[in-house]
């Protein structure tokens, strides 16, 4: 009754491991290409030809160029590394600033934790975008202040997550053994429950990716992320709306970009947590 | 009953007032420069006096707590002050174009539910089926199911930015077959169409993969399969038990999602240029238009947390379990 049962998790512990590999690989080449991206460009990103303004995608123009003559192509691609390394820079941030807090909180209970955690109710109870949007506003225009905005609303939901492991992990019966052993607070944090609790915070933050890029290059699109003439997606596409009509291409190609790299990311994301939760990927 | 709904609306207070009290800091923190943005607006160099006399009049030169509690007392009688660039009231622009967003908002519930529901329920259903009925591991690689075409599809939903979706309805829907308005002109159903079905496809995408989630898990508990073992035919199982039983966190999961929808109508109404509170929102931040912004956030959140509140309590009708645990507390 055990063995076939048995080898069936075995084939579904394997699939997940070619699958964490397969799109691992997609995203690191993702960021590889966002890295590199000034050396893979055919063209100058930012060199304009008017002559050659809004042409049609051909061979020398892989995708096109805009109203000013510049590669669509080079500029989609040097466009990656605002938005891949902004997204990603901060997904780190969140991750990093939330757990703190949870973990602080969830360690030390009483007054901080409350009083955290009521801030954090407040924070949650603004409808998605529409703080970060006011953040935003306030801050005035420009990528890092996007970036603040978005990380002003994600931190709670982190610390939440970390708060509940570590009140959890904290009645354990390691964690008592190693508190009766002479291990201050400090060293119980960072040797136990930070490697604990590593797994779901890391794996909300994979999962987060997809869905923080796409809002990032929400707030470019409405002018409050990266300005033009700066290549980012939102903003590229924000620019080109005019020429939905005549040039699709300079607002689609964008758009497919955001498109494949949010994919690749969720997809990378559901994989990690496959691996991590085998609880939860069974459905 | 009555003694819950008081009970939830009392735990709601210092909610509220903590939205109040960060919007209005938020703001203040950054309202000071605000009168010297109006000036430099409009082209004439302002002398330190007439900033002073400007600040004076808008009440920025007060202690801060004072502001505050002047400002809340306000916005409970709808005086949220004048705004910045327009000079008319806040409250009543405010007010003037909320139906059209909760039109929108309405709309866009309605239509996802209409998508997600069935969507959702077929996509559990057909799972089910597909794990119970083949038995090689082999088979149910080959085969693809409505389920996975439903996921794939929830999947490329999730992926795709709502912006980039608007771009793309508009292009095949306005300029391409050219049946239906590329920006509205008022509010009507015809130009409600395209920001509706946006925001409905982004909101779909998450929310058939709740309600699949949902519906799974209901499918898996012991009474099902009792269900089954004494003969009871699936669908009355499905249409009788799993469903009602599932109804609940559907609910629960719908309100919060509302909160999604109402950040995207932001971008989306700015898109399709719909006369709503999203617009004017994006507007008021290009032009710094402090007391507007503030107008919106504020009422955003309040219509989001009773929207939630709303759903705890239609909870607690719908559900004996909620209800009578509520009581045993």
């Amino acid at each position: 009754m055990n063995g076939p049962a048995h080898r069936m998790r075995r084939l579904h512990k394997n699939g997940v491991r070619t699958r964490l590999t397969v799109f691992c690989i997609l995203a690191l080449a993702l960021i590889a290409c966002s890295l590199f991206s000034e050396h893979l460009c055919p063209y100058d990103p930012y060199a304009q030809d008017l002559e050659n303004a809004l042409a049609a995608p051909s061979a020398t123009h892989v995708l096109g160029t805009d109203r000013y003559g510049r590669d669509m192509l080079s500029r989609v691609l040097i466009g990656s590394r605002t938005s891949i390394a902004s997204t990603l820079s901060l997904v780190g941030i969140i991750m990093v600033f939330g757990t703190a807090i949870g973990v602080l909180c969830g360690w030390n209970g009483k007054r901080l934790d409350s009083l955290v955690m009521r801030i954090s109710d407040m924070f949650l109870a603004f409808p998605g975008l529409v703080f970060a949007l006011a953040v935003a506003g306030i801050l005035g225009g420009g990528l890092h202040n996007a970036i603040f905005a978005l990380a002003a609303i994600s931190w709670p939901k982190y610390a939440r997550i970390a708060r509940n492991q570590t009140l959890a992990l904290k009645e354990a019966t390691f964690i008592k053994a190693a508190r009766l052993s002479g291990s201050t607070g400090t060293e119980i944090i960072c040797r136990h429950i930070l490697p604990n609790i590593a797994g779901p915070v890391l794996v909300t933050g994979m999962l987060d990716i997809g869905t923080m890029m796409m809002e990032l290059a929400g707030l470019s699109y409405l002018g409050l992320g990266a300005k033009p003439p700066a290549a980012e997606w939102g903003s590229m596409m924000s620019d080109a709306r005019s020429l939905l009509q005549t040039v699709p291409w300079v607002t689609f190609a964008p758009g497919v970009a955001i498109f494949i790299s949010v994919m690749v990311f969720n997809l990378f994301g559901d994989a990690v947590r496959d691996y991590l939760d085998p609880k939860a990927g069974e459905r | 009953m009555r003694k819950y709904i008081i009970q939830r609306f009392l735990q709601l207070l210092p909610i509220l007032f903590g939205i109040t009290f960060l919007s209005f800091a938020m703001m203040r923190l950054a309202g000071s420069d605000a009168v010297e943005e109006l000036y430099s607006r409009t082209g004439t160099a302002a002398s330190q006096q007439v900033i002073d006399a400007a600040k004076a009049e808008l009440g920025l030169d007060r202690p801060f707590a004072a502001q505050y509690f002047t400002w809340l007392g306000g916005m409970l009688t709808g005086n949220m002050g004048v705004s910045y660039i327009t000079g008319r009231d806040v409250f009543d622009t405010f007010v003037s174009k909320l139906p059209a967003t909760l039109l929108l908002t309405a709309l866009s519930v309605l239509v996802t539910l209409g998508i997600s529901l069935p969507l959702g329920v077929i996509s559990a259903v057909s799972y089910d089926d597909k794990s119970r009925n083949s038995r090689s591991r082999l088979c149910r690689a080959v085969t693809v199911s409505v389920d996975d075409l439903i996921r794939l599809l929830s999947f490329v939903g999730n992926s795709l930015p709502n912006f980039f979706v608007a771009l793309l309805l508009m292009r095949l829907f306005s300029l391409r077959l050219n049946i239906l308005p590329v920006i509205s002109n008022g509010v009507t159903l015809r130009a409600a169409v395209l920001p509706t079905l946006t925001l409905s496809i982004a909101m779909s995408a998450k929310y058939i993969r709740q309600v699949r989630a949902t519906v799974l898990e209901e499918l898996h508990k012991d009474y099902v399969l009792g269900a089954r073992a004494r003969g009871v035919r699936g669908a009355v199982t499905l249409w009788c038990s799993v469903l009602k039983s599932s109804l609940f966190t559907i609910v629960t999961l719908l309100a919060l999602s509302i909160g999604s929808l109402l950040g995207g109508t932001a971008i989306i109404e700015s898109i399709f240029m719909w006369d709503g509170v999203g617009k004017l929102a994006v507007d008021s931040i290009t032009m710094r238009d402090y007391p507007m912004i503030q107008a919106y956030v504020v009422w955003m959140a309040i219509i989001y947390v009773l929207v939630n509140l709303a759903a705890d309590v239609l909870n607690y009708l719908l559900d004996p379990r909620v209800r009578r645990g509520v009581q045993m507390e």
